[in-house]
Formats: C-alpha cells, structure tokens, sequence
C-alpha cells in the first residue's frame, strides 16, 4: 500500500467541519490531547508501517 | 543461617591467607574479578567444564541490598545448565498478572502466562543475594566433585599491567599485597568498573536526570502476587510513577520516581520514605522497612568487550535502565557467551579471535537492551510537552481500547537475544520456525522424559529430528555430542515439531554449547556439520 495524497474524503467541506467542532470550547491542553488521541486512533487503523512511515514524513515536510 | 536481613549480607567466602603470599608470583588461567551474579556464573560455567578458574572479590560474601529482582526464563535454562536453577525456582516468586494503573484507575491487566511446555517459568522474583548465594552453593557442590574452581574473598584489584601473553594483577588482602598473572581475566566488578578505570576505557551513554526511590517492606498483607505499576499516582507525594512488586520472605518491592532536583539525604529519611509507603499501602498498613536506596540510572556501553586478554562482562561493559529487568539478566548471558569460547581457547581448540565473536554477540544483545530501556523510559519520563501528551493519550485509549495497550511501556521484560547475522553462524537452510533461526537460543519443549533443554548440556550438539544424525564425535578435538529425536516416540505434545519442524518432516540442528542454534537443515551429512562447528568456534577461513 502506498500513501495517498490525493484527495479521498468525500464531502471535505462537511468533513472539516467535524473536525472544527470536535475541538470546540476545549482549552489548549484538552485540544492537544484529543489530537493526541485522534492520531494514535488513525495510525491504528492504518497499522501498515510504510505508509505511516510516509505519512510521518509528509506531515514533516513544510 | 540465612538471614532474610537485607543489611546482612550472606558470608560465603570468608578471607582466608593466601598460601602462596610472599612466594614466587602464581600464574593460573583465568582471573573473574567480581563474585556478583556474573562472575560466579562465569566462574561455575568455566569450572565444570574444568578449566581452573580463581574469583577476587573485595568482599567477603554477597552485598547488600535486593537490587535485581527478576530474573527471566532464559537466565534460569543458563542457570539450570550449570545446576543451580532448582533452588532459585523453589524459592522465587512466579508471577504472571500485572496490573497497570493511571491515577486512581486501572488502565488494564495483562498475564504474562508464558506458552506451556517449558520447564522454567517465564520470570520469577528473587532478591538478587538469594540469587548469587545459589550460584556459590553450587560452586561448592561443583568444587567437590572435583572443579578447579577457587574463591578469595578480601582480595582485592588495585592495578593491572597487561602485557602481549598474560596480565599480571595487584591485589590487596588483609595480610598486605600480592601480585598474580592470569593468563585471561574476566573484569565482572560492576558498572563502576575499577578495571575498565585502571585500563582508561570509556563508558559512553546517555544519564537520565531522574532518581528513584527504592523501599522494600517486609509484611504479610493481602495483596495479590501481581505486579502493580501506577503512572502519575494518587497517593501523596509519590512522584510520577510507583511499582509494587512481591518478592520472597514476605518482602515487597516499592519503587517512587522522585524527579530529578531532590535532597537524596531528605528522602532516605525514615520517618519520610514511611510517609510515602504509608500513603501507598493505606494508614495503618503494618510493615518493617528492610532496605532503602535510591538510584539514578544511565544507559551505555563500552565500544567492545575485549581488550586482548582482558574480557568485560555484565554492568562493568554495559549498563541499562532497571526497566525490564534487562541488567543481571543480560549480564548472565554474558557469561553464559563467554565461557565456552574462553574454554575452548584455553584448552588450544580454537583460535583466541573466537572471543572477538563475544565482543560482537553482546554487544549486538547490549544495544538490543539499551534500545528498550531507553525507550521504557522515554515513555516513563516523558521529555518534552508533546510526549507528555501522547503519553497520556495512549494510557487514556488503553483503558477501552485494546489497541492503544500494547504501547503502554513500563519496562518491557527481558527476552534473550538473537544472533542475527553474527560472524559464528551457518547455514540456515531449513526453512524451519523463525523463532528457532541461526542465532537463536533453543526453545525448551516437553520430550517423552524430561525437557529438551536438559539434554543440550554446554557441548555443541547434533540435534536430530525424525533425520538420521551424521556419524560424527568431535571436530578438531571438540567433541559433538547427540540428541537423536523421532516425533513419534518423543514428541508428547507436539511441542517439539511446532518449535523445531514447523511445516517441515524433518531437521538436523547444530547447537552450540550455549545453546543458541549455529546452523540447521533438512538434513546433513558429517562435511557439513565439520565446517559449521568450524564456523562457529572462528575458524573459517
């Protein structure tokens, strides 16, 4: 499996909007960690290591 | 006679004159300075098979303290070869359940019940004295019947002059010096290593700015024998994480991470560390506190192992974390590495560049330690705000989710290294289990009598299953000895072809006296076993 990068969410405006009210009324720290979470959800499911490894070096990139 | 006391020390080995004081300089084959856990394996290892071998130790019996507490399944298979396993498992604790917890709440339990069909349990706990004190006792069984073994107690090392075929030893005793050659010395005196200073070796690592509080109880409460670690713990003034864990003779091990800026002299305080276990234990807990330490720890190693005729072993080459009992445990594979080598050197059977394969083999297993215990303790300490973070965000995911438990990292436990790709080894063309590969320390499993490991006893083996084992006695005078299997008749549970043939009808494997696999096959004829045993005792050309 590769990395995908092109766009894959269906609905991307709705999507982000999710995401926004996931965080809403949460102070920094509570914010932070619900990312935290998020992440450690996300990379689970995904689970192939390449493409984590990939994703990691993607979102490291600015 | 046995004092369970941790302020008294086993006297095992009293000072005694040397008789040979003041007489012409003695040589003898090998030197262990150090009597702890190492050395004395090393010493009861290279003695059985009968070469003489002479401890120095600056004490005279066992040091204070419980320090290492667990001790794994593969240390005591080493520890049963030489024969003083028995005792150690009889008076150990075998624990499988522990229990993690966040504050106040558990986070999730976890059973370490290892896969049956090994006749060692996966850990037990035993102060470290209990552990040493079994291996002298088994000296003494093993001098008896006749091993060159001899023990100085007060002796001990005050300079070292190498030269190109012998090294030649300072030791300071009650009745003045005395100097002494060894033709080999093991330096086994400890992670301060007097040796390592004298010859000038370094000792790089990384130092963790944390410090530790060790309080071990003695009381006869109702708590499961379960390993219990909290993260950030609700009782006052614990620090950021606490272990209890039960030891024998109804003492508890009782571990607060303190931080790094702490009055060291304020904390070993009576009166304060009572505070802290009362806090743990609940008001009115009755209990005796046996001994108090606190530590700080560093992961690091020397650059090798040998330096020509000086070997290092255990804390004096390599140092780790205390998470995950990686530090006696993997100090004893040290010796368990070095001794056949070394005996085999002595005796004229290989060449000396046969010990430059112990230097490459634990060093690969110290870094394999350091690795996970640093990482342990990254997880324990977290270094910056945003590991701190996803520290918590794992323990708090781990609570419903079982995904996130296996990140949870309070000290991975020790598992025996493999010798992946190492110089030694030969073929592997068995296509047989991954976890029985060249390199890999042999797997117990249940036979029609008795285990597979008591029959793998220190000489390279020809183990042959369901194969027709080649007609073959010694290699260049290092004798091969047979263990000729069929699943049919010595297979009880299967255990043997799940760990040795896996989808395979048959297999010879060629074991090494420390019993890590040096090669296998489908099959093999005498031409093939000669160049393995070669290979792996440095002679290839």
């Amino acid at each position: 499996m590769t990395l995908n990068l092109s766009p894959n969410i269906a609905d991307p405006d709705g999507f982000y909007d999710e995401l926004l009210a996931a965080h809403e009324g949460l102070d920094k720290a509570a914010s932070d960690a619900l990312n935290a979470r998020l992440i450690l959800i996300l990379c689970n499911h995904i689970g192939d290591r390449e493409v984590l490894r990939d994703a990691l070096a993607a979102a490291s990139k600015t | 006679m046995v004092d369970v006391r941790y302020d008294i020390a086993f006297r095992l080995y009293p000072y005694e004159r040397v008789q040979t004081q003041g007489a012409a300089r003695q040589r003898v084959p090998v030197v262990i300075v150090g009597g702890g856990p190492i050395g004395m394996a090393a010493a009861l290892d290279l003695g059985r098979k009968g070469t003489p071998v002479l401890v120095l130790d600056d004490h005279e019996g066992v040091g204070q303290g419980s320090r290492a507490i667990c001790f794994a399944k593969r240390t005591l298979e080493i520890a049963d070869r030489l024969g003083a396993a028995r005792a150690m498992v009889d008076k150990g604790v075998v624990w499988n359940v522990g229990k993690v917890f966040h504050g106040a709440d558990q986070v999730f339990e976890f059973n370490l019940q290892p896969e049956p069909g090994h006749e060692m349990p996966a850990f037990i706990n035993l102060q470290q004295p209990y552990f040493e004190k079994f291996l002298v006792d088994e000296i003494r069984v093993a001098q008896k019947e006749g091993a060159p073994i001899d023990i100085r107690g007060r002796n001990a090392v005050t300079g070292i002059t190498r030269h190109a075929d012998h090294v030649v030893l300072d030791v300071g005793t009650p009745d003045g010096p005395y100097q002494i050659a060894a033709d080999w010395v093991i330096a086994c005196d400890g992670a301060r290593s007097p040796i390592r200073d004298m010859m000038g070796l370094s000792f790089d690592g990384r130092v963790f700015e944390d410090n530790f509080l060790i309080a071990d109880v003695k009381m006869t409460a109702e708590f499961p024998t379960e390993r219990w670690f909290w993260f950030e713990p609700p009782f006052k003034n614990s620090g950021q994480s606490a272990l209890l864990h039960k030891q024998p003779d109804d003492i508890w091990r009782i571990d607060f991470q303190l931080g790094w800026d702490i009055d060291r002299k304020a904390e070993l305080d009576p009166a304060r560390v009572r505070e802290r276990v009362d806090a743990m234990l609940g008001a009115g807990a009755d209990y005796e506190l046996e001994w108090t330490s606190i530590y700080t720890f560093q992961c690091r190693r020397m650059k090798k192992f040998r330096h020509g005729r000086v070997l290092f072993a255990g804390d004096s080459a390599h140092q780790v974390s205390p998470f995950g009992a990686r530090g006696a445990n993997s100090g004893v594979q040290d010796a368990d590495n070095l001794a056949w080598k070394l005996d085999l050197v002595i005796k004229g059977l290989a060449p000396d560049t046969l010990l430059d394969s112990y230097s490459a083999e634990r060093v690969h297993g110290a870094d394999e330690n350091i690795l996970n215990s640093t990482r342990a303790t990254d997880f324990l300490t977290p270094k910056s705000e945003t590991s701190m973070t996803f520290r918590n965000a794992v323990l708090d995911l781990a609570r419903r989710h079982a995904f996130a438990r296996p990140m949870v990292n309070s000290g991975r436990l020790s598992v025996p290294c493999v010798y992946d790709g190492m110089p030694l080894n030969g073929p592997d063309a068995l296509g047989g289990p991954a976890a029985t590969r060249v390199g890999a320390p042999c797997l117990d499993a249940p036979l029609d009598r008795g285990f597979l490991l008591n029959r793998l006893t220190g000489h390279f083996t020809v183990l042959s299953i369901n194969a027709s084992a080649p007609d073959i006695a010694e290699v260049d005078g290092v004798p091969v000895a047979h263990v000729t299997l069929t699943t049919d008749r010595n297979d009880p549970t299967g255990a043997l072809a799940q760990r040795y043939l896996g989808t395979q009808p048959q297999a010879v494997y060629l074991i090494r006296p420390d019993q890590h696999v040096t090669a296998r096959w489908p099959g093999c004829d005498t031409r093939a076993v000669t160049e393995a045993v070669r290979q792996a005792i440095g002679k290839a050309a």
